[in-house]
Parts: structure tokens; C-alpha cells; sequence
């Protein structure tokens, strides 16, 4: 032991904390596997770490910690069951398990844990369940961090986790992977929950800040620790290079103020060049994998277009329409048909993405957001249709949730004359 | 979450105890941690350097820098490789780091990366 290890309660709560964000995920799958219960075996880790924190600080921390809490917490289960007076065959194969738990944890657990991460994103949670429980059990946060990371009080995000497992509990949920039928939707819908998180962090829909660091660096490292579960899987692989690519403009993404800087605006020598050949890197595995590219890896190659542009003009806005188009026929969204007029009024002209917005408006898609009046208030203004184009941006800015994105389309309206 | 840098040293100790192991032993060691790393999604990158004989130390303490052939002045630990990690806490980083399968003679120095916070300066 250490000074450092043994310093103080403190301490031992961060060694703690450190022992989880690493081995928390393994320590709930391996008890779920056993109890077939993954909301069970939460709350079993759970006690599991408040044994630890009450044990440790005299103790000092076991050399294998991970081991040691598992073992705590399967000896927590055999006791819930015999209070249960349910000791089967199977619970009495966990109590001899447990004199064997103590080895080695080195052992490969991808099969447990892509078990805990299909499992908490069932499709039986609300997305905003599965986003809470995936960064409790798989990411191994607590609580109060994703409570602070979503900005909603501690026992809210408590709430929310509580009712998500009893949803699980209480819909028989099995701790298993999909079978071969449901792989492929079941996997969107992780990768769709690891994406929300980043966004989210990326152009935060709420709140006073615009971009939330903590947040989608969180999301990176789940989208990296979901890819080595799935490494076969190139949507996988292409939302890593997707987040790897948009994280890199972070620096350039607000000012000094805290107000958001537009792509044309960014000053890219602030770009972390890192970040972009991380991502070109993983984009290049996607498209090595051989299956084509999917909604992911489109939207990656499009953040690619842009990282190695030196700048707006010298942006090959073509390839970018060409891209949209491909993106659109795969997965039909009107957000993506917008940032497709944005691409085709720099590629050709104002005129023609206006025709395209319209024609959004006409079918009335993403009605009562401020995205269509701050994109066609943006067109109109270079086509030199000052009043029309002051009007949207004032529209836009009036619906726009984001503090600080309101202040900048208010900012464009007044500057236009 | 921050991002550190596990830098290894190795003394002459620890590599005349490297020559005593079987070298895929080694390989396959420090193979199962760094999946360990990239299946935890902290890995960000990692190298190994190349054996210190082939070193070139440039000194720009006189006008004209100045190169000189092997590793600098008298060293008791060389610098042997990197590891790029990002974690939630320094806790995490240096329990990441004590994982490493590295023998006696060997350390690993925990570096946290300087970011925009500790730079007093403008965004603009």
C-alpha cells in the first residue's frame, strides 16, 4: 500500500471510484450472468462498493478489487435468495463459484458485456432510461456524475435508473445478447444511445453552455468501448471516427464569451489535427471491413470533407451533396435533407437549397424547429432578401432552446441591412 | 475526463531482467493490456521506442544545436515508450497504470496532458 492509497477516506472514496469506472461493468455482468438479473445485480455491486468504502480505508484495497467485489456481491445474492427461500440448484452453483472467484479477472468477458450493454439498452426503456443506464452499468458513472452531466438533480437521475431497472425487472428482461434476427436493430439502438450522449455534448439542446466537453468525451469512450465489443461491426467503428472527427473542432467551437462559432467562422487551426487522423484512421477500418458504408460512416466521411478543407471555399462542397444524397436514401430524415441544401447552396447556388428547404416547409417537416427559418434565413440573406431573411432569424431565434445559439441568430438578424 | 501520459522507464536492471523472460511471454503480456486498455475505451494510442543504441540527443545549449549519437548524458532509466489514455480521474489513470505488466527495475510515470484550462488565455 501506498501513501497516496491510504491517505484518507477521500482517498480510499477516488480509489474507489477509480476501481469502478474500470471494473464496475465487469463486476455487474458477471453477477447478472449469474442471476440472470442485471437490475439485482446492480444493486448486489452496489452494496458490494459500500462494503468496500466502509472496509478499505482499514484494509487497504485488495490487490485484485474487482475480484473481491464480485465476491462480496455474490455473497449478497446467495444471502437475498435464502431470505427468498429460493435456493435452487442454480444459486447453489453461485455459493461454489464463490471459492473460485478470487482468480485471475484477466479472463476475456466481451460475451458479458455485450450482454450488459444490449441489455441496458433494451428496447423495453424509454431512450432517456437506456441513456442513464448504460452510463451507470456500462460506463460506470455514478449517479451524481450523470445527474451533473445532464444537468437534472442527483435524485431525479436516481429516479429515473431506479424505475429504469424495475422496468427491466418487471418485464422479465433476459440478460442475453440478441439473436441474429434482432442483432441489427438492436445494435442501432446502442449506437443510437451512445450518439444522443455526444450530441448532446456536442450542441447541448439545453442549458447555458452550447458545448459540454465532459459529455461527449464520456460518449467517445463508450462509442470506443462498444466498437472493441462489436469489432466486426462497421457502424460501430464509423460512429467512433464520426465523434473522433466532430470532437476535434471543440476548440474552435466557442468563443471566449462561450458563444458558438459557426463551422465557416471556426478558426481551423484550433482543430485538433489529432482527432481528425484518429477518426480518418477508424473511417479507413470501416471501409476496410469491406460492407459498405452506412448512415454512421456517411455522416463521418461528410466531418472528414470538412477536417481537411483549409477552409470554407476550398471545401469539396460537391462530394458533400453527393454524400448527403447517399444519406438521405439510406436513412430518409429532414434534418439531413436541410444540411443538404446547406451543401448545395455552397456548391452550386442559393437558389437551388432554397428550393429544397421549401420544399420541407411545404411538406411541414421539423415544423416548430428553429433549424428551417435559420437555414432559410441564412439563403435569403445571401440571395439579398434582407426583410425576408431578418424575419426567419428572428423566427428562428424565438424557438431556438439554447441560450447561446439564440443570441447568435439574434446577433445575425441585427447585422443584416 | 482528462487525458494522460503513461511514459515508461526502464532501468538496466529491468532490462537485463527482460533478457531472462521468454520474449512472446512479454508480447503476449503487454498484448492482453493493451486490449484491456482498448476494450475499456481509454486508450487513445501507445508506441514502443526502438532499442537506445540508435538514440541521437540534439543539445541547444550553444548557438548551433548540436547532435550527438546515444541516449542522454548518464542515464540510469530510459524513456521506452508511451501510453495515451483518457480517464475520468487521475485515481483512474494511475490504476490503469499499476496494471501494466512491467518487473523490477521498471517505473511508469503518470503525466497529465495540459489542456485549455491551463492556459490563461483567450479563445478568440
Amino acid at each position: 500500500m501506498t501513501h497516496q492509497d491510504t491517505a484518507s477516506t477521500a482517498g480510499i472514496a477516488r480509489t474507489v471510484d477509480a476501481v469502478w469506472r474500470i471494473e464496475g461493468a465487469k463486476v455487474v455482468a458477471t453477477v447478472a450472468r449469474m442471476t440472470g438479473d442485471l437490475a439485482l445485480a446492480e444493486d448486489l455491486a452496489q452494496e458490494a462498493v459500500a462494503e468496500a468504502l466502509e472496509q478499505w480505508p482499514t484494509t487497504g484495497v485488495p490487490r485484485n478489487a474487482a475480484a473481491w467485489l464480485t465476491a462480496v456481491a455474490k455473497r449478497r445474492a446467495i444471502d437475498a435468495f435464502r431470505r427468498r427461500e429460493r435456493l435452487d440448484a442454480r444459486h447453489e452453483a453461485i455459493a461454489r463459484d464463490l471459492d473460485e472467484s478470487a482468480e485471475d479477472v484477466w479472463e476475456p468477458i466481451a460475451d458479458d458485456g455485450l450482454r450488459l450493454l444490449f441489455t441496458a439498452c433494451h428496447p423495453v426503456l424509454s431512450r432517456e432510461a437506456q441513456v442513464a443506464l448504460t452510463l451507470r452499468v456500462v460506463a460506470g458513472l455514478s449517479s451524481d456524475e450523470i445527474a451533473r452531466l445532464f444537468l437534472v438533480p442527483t435524485s431525479t437521475m436516481q429516479q429515473r435508473i431506479v424505475r429504469a431497472k424495475r422496468t427491466l425487472t418487471e418485464a422479465r428482461v433476459p440478460f442475453e445478447v440478441p439473436d441474429h434476427t434482432e442483432w441489427a436493430a438492436r445494435l442501432q439502438s446502442v449506437l443510437k444511445v451512445v450518439y444522443l450522449v455526444f450530441t448532446e455534448g456536442y450542441s447541448a439542446t439545453s442549458g447555458e453552455q452550447w458545448v459540454r466537453r465532459e459529455l461527449a468525451d464520456e460518449a467517445l469512450r463508450l462509442g470506443r468501448l462498444v466498437s472493441a465489443l462489436v469489432p466486426h461491426e462497421p457502424e460501430a467503428r464509423a460512429l467512433v471516427a464520426l465523434m473522433e472527427i466532430q470532437s476535434s473542432r471543440f476548440a474552435a467551437r466557442v468563443d471566449a464569451a462561450g458563444n458558438p462559432v459557426l463551422l465557416g467562422d471556426q478558426d481551423r487551426r484550433r482543430w485538433d489535427r489529432n482527432a481528425v487522423a484518429r477518426g480518418r484512421a477508424a473511417l479507413a477500418e470501416v471501409d476496410r471491413l469491406g460492407r459498405g458504408r452506412g448512415p454512421y460512416a456517411l455522416q463521418a466521411a461528410i466531418a472528414e470533407c470538412h477536417a481537411i478543407a483549409p477552409s470554407v471555399d476550398e471545401t469539396d462542397w460537391e462530394q458533400i451533396v453527393v454524400l448527403y444524397e447517399a444519406l438521405g436514401r439510406l436513412a430518409p430524415n429532414p434534418v439531413v435533407d436541410l444540411n443538404r441544401a446547406v451543401a448545395v447552396s455552397m456548391a452550386r447556388s442559393a437558389a437551388e437549397a432554397l428550393e429544397i428547404v421549401d420544399g420541407l416547409v411545404a411538406r411541414g417537416e421539423l415544423a416548430g424547429s428553429h433549424l428551417v427559418p435559420s437555414v432559410r434565413g441564412e439563403l435569403l440573406a445571401r440571395m439579398e432578401r434582407t426583410q425576408e431573411a431578418r424575419g426567419e432569424l428572428l423566427t428562428a431565434a424565438s424557438l431556438a432552446r439554447n441560450e447561446r445559439e439564440r443570441a447568435v441568430l439574434e446577433a445575425k438578424a441585427a447585422g443584416l441591412s | 475526463m482528462s487525458r494522460y501520459m503513461l511514459v515508461m522507464r526502464d532501468s538496466a536492471e529491468a532490462y537485463e531482467a527482460s533478457q531472462q523472460v521468454d520474449f512472446t511471454e512479454i508480447i503476449a503480456a503487454m498484448g492482453a493490456y493493451n486490449e484491456a486498455l482498448e476494450a475499456a475505451g481509454v486508450l487513445v494510442a501507445s508506441e514502443g521506442l526502438s532499442d537506445p543504441s540508435e538514440t541521437v540527443v540534439i543539445d541547444f545549449s550553444s548557438a548551433d544545436p548540436v547532435a550527438t549519437d546515444g541516449p542522454y548524458g548518464e542515464v540510469h532509466e530510459l524513456f521506452n515508450g508511451f501510453w495515451v489514455i483518457e480517464t475520468a480521474t487521475k485515481e483512474e489513470a494511475v490504476a490503469w497504470g499499476k496494471r501494466c505488466p512491467l518487473g523490477p527495475g521498471s517505473k511508469l510515470e503518470v503525466r497529465r496532458f495540459g489542456d485549455a484550462s491551463d492556459l490563461e488565455l483567450d479563445n478568440d
